[in-house]
């Protein structure tokens, strides 16, 4: 009786054992050939050669609109990690003949998304401290930023940029910062060529 | 003995790795749960509605491609080899699906869906996301999913989502309702209930719980295809319609007004012409009387600079001093300056002394700078609410002081103060204009003349305002014009007939004062787009 107690704790063991190596080997062997999904949370670990193409924005030759430039930004793991890459590859210093609405040396700091689809982009000081001043630099380079996130990601509301880790007045005393701005197209020339 | 048990335990993981599969492949899961059926969508195209059956799997809407494929004029073939899906538009570009791969490849670009396609009997299944990320840009044809609304928009639809909030203050309901994109409108009187028509294939709802009461007795969804109706109750007197456009919104502002019937208040006469407005919250007779000039930027912040040395904090001072002389000196007006020296003035204190002396006209003057060194000419702004969604309409009502000088507060009606521009962007999208005209007779203009924009300083001043940028600094020839007095004195002449005929308009009662038109008139007053004025 007793022996045959064991026997069964024993076999039960060896059952949820095999069971949990089963169902890995299963799913390795069902995802063979299937590029794995990424997950929604978690720092998924991305294909780095693997891109998306983005619309990035950068000042026109009028001086006063902003054009899209398709270009190859590599693939987030989620929205938000998207949305990281795609300033990070805006705020690079782009080839010839494009020209960056962003002040040179910028980076990136942090950014983050609420629920309601909001993206706060925190940059750092040089944003403000290196901006050449004038409203019209100011608002191509608020908008480069809101529109080359909002353009490529539709689920973003708005975005409201950050300056070294605080809520922002101003870049250069012009443009409201103080809450997130939505996607504008105001700013954007299809026609114009670069 | 052991033999027998070794035998158990093949049986028993036997069993387990056929059916009780622990951690299954997410895709695989996906698969296997069963789609359980969903309210349907309403898919709208530009001639027609019709419903598109759903189903749900985990978080996700699935959508049939066979139900898919009579809308946007597909076919569907298997790749007997594959096992995929080959999905071919009329146009003859190409969707190809794989069963459990979370991907697709649409004309070529690989796209990644929120789940696998699924079979589902002999019918493919695939998210709704799909429409949007690889139909739309296959078929070149517009597709928006609104899930909480149940919708699928497709191609060349105007289907505005109009949220509607309520607010009552001194026995007034006032109704804000956010129209997104804009779409023109029309608010009509008819029996016991408002209807408010817009100008749309149909409308995307967010309708607010009514109490009914003396007044309203309730909101809803009115007959025609893009019609709210707004049901009065009995003590309901006069409307007044307002609207307004921020960016690509709109926000129209109808206020039910009671009819008179305490006995604290005055009894009209039972004759009185029901058309004189019961409240009138506009002064009686709007003119211009104080001016507040901004010279932009000073002290240390010294704004926009040119390439020989110009700075835009000195050349918006050098104008402002020369149109305070003009002003004060032809036309009479009082005039105050935010700053009469180089000094640093926060954009607060420069609206708050324009609230606190209550003036008529905001002018901030600046100068501007741009990456391109060709780039010229003189800019008028006005502010544009650029606000996430409708985030500032929906802050703007919440509070009513507005910040002057000293630290107290004055009270206004319903407008938060660092939006209290909102209500006059008709009027300063008026000046705007005029000011556009009078400019571009005298000095170069940039192609694009007259802007709007979500500007700090503009914000929180309650009068029409305006900001005049005078020309390029970065641009030699504005620079060189920007510092000699009579280039400035041509941009303070067409500045002062702009103030002369602005305070014409306003007498006359042209312009579009705040909140002042008549019920029952139906109020739909011109977007304040930037364009010309009608002479």
């Amino acid at each position: 009786m007793r022996r045959s107690l064991f026997v069964w704790i024993g076999v039960m063991a060896a059952v949820v054992a095999a069971a949990g190596l089963g169902a890995v080997v299963l799913s390795r062997w069902l995802a063979s050939g299937v590029e794995e999904p990424a997950a929604e949370s978690g720092p998924a670990p991305v294909d780095e050669t693997r891109k998306i193409k983005a619309r990035l924005f950068y000042v026109a030759d009028d001086g006063v609109h902003l054009v899209p430039v398709e270009r190859e930004v590599p693939l987030g793991a989620t929205t938000a990690d998207q949305a990281r890459r795609i300033v990070e590859a805006l705020l690079e210093p782009p080839p010839s003949p494009l020209l960056s609405a962003i002040p040179a040396g910028t980076r990136l700091r942090a950014l983050h998304l609420t629920e309601a689809g909001q993206a706060f982009v925190d940059l750092s000081a040089e944003v403000r401290s290196a901006h050449p001043g004038g409203l019209t630099n100011e608002i191509l380079t608020v908008y480069s930023i809101v529109d080359s996130l909002t353009v490529n990601l539709p689920g973003l509301t708005g975005v409201q940029i950050l300056v070294d880790g605080h809520e922002a007045d101003t870049l250069a005393g012009h443009v409201d910062l103080r809450r997130p701005l939505a996607r504008s197209t105001f700013w954007i020339d299809e026609d114009t060529p670069r | 003995m052991f033999l027998p048990r070794f035998r158990l335990l093949i049986a028993v993981l036997a069993t387990s790795l056929a059916g009780l599969s622990l951690h299954p492949h997410p895709a695989l899961a996906r698969q296997a749960a069963g789609a359980r059926p969903a309210q349907a969508l309403t898919v709208i195209l530009p001639q027609a509605r019709t419903p598109l059956p759903v189903s749900q799997s985990g978080d996700q809407l699935m959508v049939a491609l066979d139900d898919l494929a009579p809308l946007f004029g597909l076919t569907l073939r298997e790749d007997g080899i594959g096992g995929g899906l080959v999905v071919t538009a009329a146009n003859g570009k190409r969707v190809l699906l794989t069963p459990g791969q979370p991907l697709a490849s649409a004309d070529g670009r690989l796209v990644s869906l929120p789940a696998a396609p699924a079979r589902d009997g002999g019918r493919w299944l695939v998210p709704i996301d799909f429409l949007p990320m690889a139909i739309a840009p296959v078929t070149g044809t517009r597709v928006e999913v609104r899930r909480a609304s149940r919708l699928v928009l497709v191609g060349d639809v105007r289907v505005p989502r109009v949220e509607i909030r309520q607010q009552e203050a001194g026995g007034v309901i006032r109704l804000t309702l956010t129209v997104a994109p804009r779409a023109g409108h029309q608010v009509t009187h008819e029996g016991n209930r408002l209807l408010l028509r817009f100008d749309a294939t149909a409308l995307d709802p967010v309708l607010p719980a009514v109490t009914p009461g003396p007044l309203l007795q309730g909101i809803r969804l009115g007959e025609g295809p893009a019609t709210i109706a707004v049901d009065l109750g009995p003590r309901f007197g006069s409307y007044r319609a307002s609207a307004a456009t921020h960016d690509a919104n709109s926000e129209v502002v109808v206020e039910l007004v009671p009819a008179f019937t305490d006995q604290a208040l005055p009894v009209p006469p039972p004759s009185a012409p029901a058309a004189e407005p019961l409240l009138n919250l506009a002064p009686p007779r709007p003119s211009v009387r104080t001016v507040v000039i901004d010279a932009g930027h000073g002290g240390d912040e010294p704004g926009a600079s040119g390439p020989s040395g110009a700075l835009e904090k000195e050349i918006t001072l050098a104008i402002a001093r020369r149109l305070r002389a003009v002003l004060e000196g032809r036309l009479g007006l009082r005039v105050l300056m935010t700053r009469d020296g180089d000094k640093t003035v926060s954009l607060d204190e420069r609206a708050a002394l324009a609230n606190t002396n209550k003036a008529d006209l905001f002018i901030s003057l600046h100068a501007n700078a741009s990456l391109r060194p060709a780039t010229r000419g003189a800019q008028v702004y006005f502010l544009s609410a650029a606000g996430a969604g409708t985030e500032a309409s929906r802050v703007s009502l919440a509070s009513g002081a507005l910040p002057t000088l000293g630290g107290g507060s004055r009270d206004v009606e319903l407008i938060l103060w660092d939006l209290a521009q909102l209500r006059h962007v008709d009027e300063s999208a008026a000046f705007a204009a005029i000011l556009e005209e009078e400019l571009r007779g005298r000095i170069a203009m940039n192609v694009r003349p007259v802007l709007q924009a979500p500007f700090r300083v503009l914000a929180a001043a309650n009068m029409p305002a305006v900001l005049v940028e005078t020309g390029y600094l970065t641009n030699a020839e504005d620079e060189r014009l920007l510092k000699t007095a009579g280039h400035q004195d041509l941009i303070v002449q067409a500045l002062l007939h702009s103030v002369i005929r602005f305070r014409e308009a306003r007498e006359r009662g042209i312009t579009a004062a705040p909140a002042s038109s008549p019920a029952p008139n139906p109020s739909n007053p011109p977007a304040p787009s930037p364009s010309r004025p009608t002479p």
